[in-house]
């Protein structure tokens, strides 16, 4: 495995109402894209929330290989700020590392460019369509040049056309960039995470603990094509039966 | 074109009502003392007409300077407050206790403390009290209303505590400090008036000033005149904050 970026070891997270996450044990490589599959509940937030440095584990640690200000983060809805156009949602994280203005803006053009955005830099996020302003909240994750980009169900709110598409392009990003960022991606969609990822980690759903560590096969980026390949197929298969294992084994839990 | 037919049911109603009024008065033959016709009471806006105006004016300037105060004193004390959570819980209650204790009840007290000779102070000081409660309230409300994963995402870039009050908490403030003030317009009116009812005969020289003087010497349509003044005086400070509300959102749009 290549050098790590980021990885926990034995991490556990007290929660309110609830028993602790954890412990959990996981690490990130330098340029992987690594899904995460798990039940709703099953700490996948909590997860990309150590892994950014966001917060603390209860227990544990948490090591990041990562500088400052070179972390992306995608959130599940595109938390623009409404107040400001694209250009200035995606120059904030270099404005706030205190780059200049005119070169934080010239950069943030460059990644709204990237993601097919280059004609709506004066757009509000209210005149923007759902996929549009989730690309707006890509721009501002890779704007920085992130060694390490967290996606938290980041297209589970768009149409299938629409996440298909934004999935494509967020490979053919991760392919462009040099260095390849290490990507994290959380999700509950297990073609999306078979589609995406070189390798899934399937979350156990009560307490969060990786349970499965599945390859996929090939590399990306995968032509769209690639969907009707009996491999990705069976892959979509595997990685189904293992995350419903992971969800009866909560089942057997709860009813000890 | 829709605009004036929308207007057609509300001044249908007005007219309908006037004119039962002035039917019954005739009909009854009521004295004009206990309750003067609507004719009577036009009669006495334009014969009193120019000591309600400016009578109107002072009672406008009054209200206008004592939400300048609750303004200045409410946001500045929640912006304060804002930064420290055992801040918020000290000041709340007191905050509580002023907005829940009847105005006309410490009206006395402040003249006192105003000086009987310096009325007006005391009538501004106790529309800014009655003001200050929803512009304060306003104002903390929208600090802390920014979006929780925004907030994440100021912590991920190290944004300075400046940064973040500038950046994010102000313009997510900016509604709701906006519906507070208003709200505290409206109060503003009423606590001038009760300010001015209870510094009695001739201590300030506003409108409600007028009505006690009209009222003594049992000129019922002058002072109808004057409640009428009173009304127009809330709509036009309502207005008023309209047009700033306009202004600052304009301004906001164009700036960021």
């Amino acid at each position: 495995m290549a050098e790590p970026i980021a990885a926990l070891h034995g991490a556990t997270v007290d929660l309110a109402g609830r028993a602790p996450l954890g412990p959990l044990d996981l690490t990130v490589a330098r340029g992987e894209i690594v899904a995460l599959v798990g039940a709703s509940g099953a700490g996948k937030s909590t997860t990309l929330r150590l892994l950014a440095g966001l917060q603390s584990p209860s227990a544990g640690t948490v090591t990041r290989a990562v500088g400052p200000g070179r972390t992306g983060f995608v959130f599940q809805s595109p938390t623009l700020t409404p107040w400001a156009d694209a250009q200035a949602n995606v120059a904030l994280p270099l404005e706030l590392a205190g780059r200049p203005r005119a070169e934080a803006r010239g950069r943030a053009a460059a990644a709204l460019g990237a993601v097919g955005l280059g004609d709506r830099l004066d757009a509000r996020p209210s005149e923007l369509s759902g996929g549009m302003a989730m690309r707006v909240a890509l721009a501002r994750a890779l704007v920085t040049g992130p060694e390490l980009l967290l996606l938290d169900e980041p297209f589970a709110a768009l149409d299938s056309v629409t996440r298909r598409r934004l999935i494509e392009d967020l490979h053919a990003l991760w392919a462009a960039a040099d260095p390849r960022p290490a990507v994290v991606f959380v999700t509950h969609d297990v073609e999306e995470a078979v589609y995406l990822a070189q390798r899934i980690v399937v979350l156990e759903a009560a307490t969060g603990r990786p349970v499965a560590d599945l390859p996929t096969p090939g590399a990306p980026p995968r032509p769209a094509r690639w969907r009707a390949d009996p491999a990705y197929r069976q892959a979509v298969e595997t990685t189904a039966e293992a995350l419903e294992a992971a969800m009866t084994s909560q089942t057997a839990e709860t009813a000890a | 074109m829709r605009r004036s037919a929308e207007l057609i049911p509300p001044l249908l109603l007005g007219v309908v009502l006037l004119a039962a009024w002035e039917g019954a008065c005739r009909l009854l033959d009521l004295p004009p003392y206990f309750l003067p016709p609507p004719s009577a009471v036009a009669a006495a806006l334009i014969e009193a007409g120019p000591r309600l105006a400016a009578s109107a004016w002072i009672t406008f300037v009054m209200a206008v300077q004592a939400l300048i105060v609750a303004g200045l004193v409410g946001g500045g004390l929640a912006l304060a407050v804002s930064l420290h959570a055992s801040a918020e819980r000290a000041v709340r209650p007191l905050a509580v206790a002023l907005q829940v204790t009847p105005v006309v009840a410490v009206a006395p007290l402040v003249l006192i403390w105003a000086g009987l000779d310096h009325a007006d102070r005391a009538v501004v000081a106790l529309a800014a009290l009655v003001a200050f409660f929803p512009l304060f309230s306003g104002v903390l409300t929208g600090l802390k209303s920014a979006d929780p994963d925004l907030e994440r995402l100021f912590d991920l870039y190290g944004a300075t505590p400046l940064q973040r009050l500038w950046r994010l908490r102000l313009p997510s403030a900016l509604p709701f400090a906006l519906e507070g003030l208003r709200v505290a317009a409206g109060l503003a009116v009423i606590g001038a008036v009760v300010a001015e009812f209870v510094s009695g005969s001739g201590a300030t020289q506003g409108l409600a000033w007028r009505l006690l003087e009209a009222g003594n010497r049992l000129r019922t349509a002058e002072m109808l005149a004057g409640v009428l003044c009173l009304t127009l005086l809330g709509l036009a400070l309502n207005a008023a904050v309209g047009l700033v509300e306009r202004i600052v959102t304009a301004r906001i749009r164009v700036r960021r």
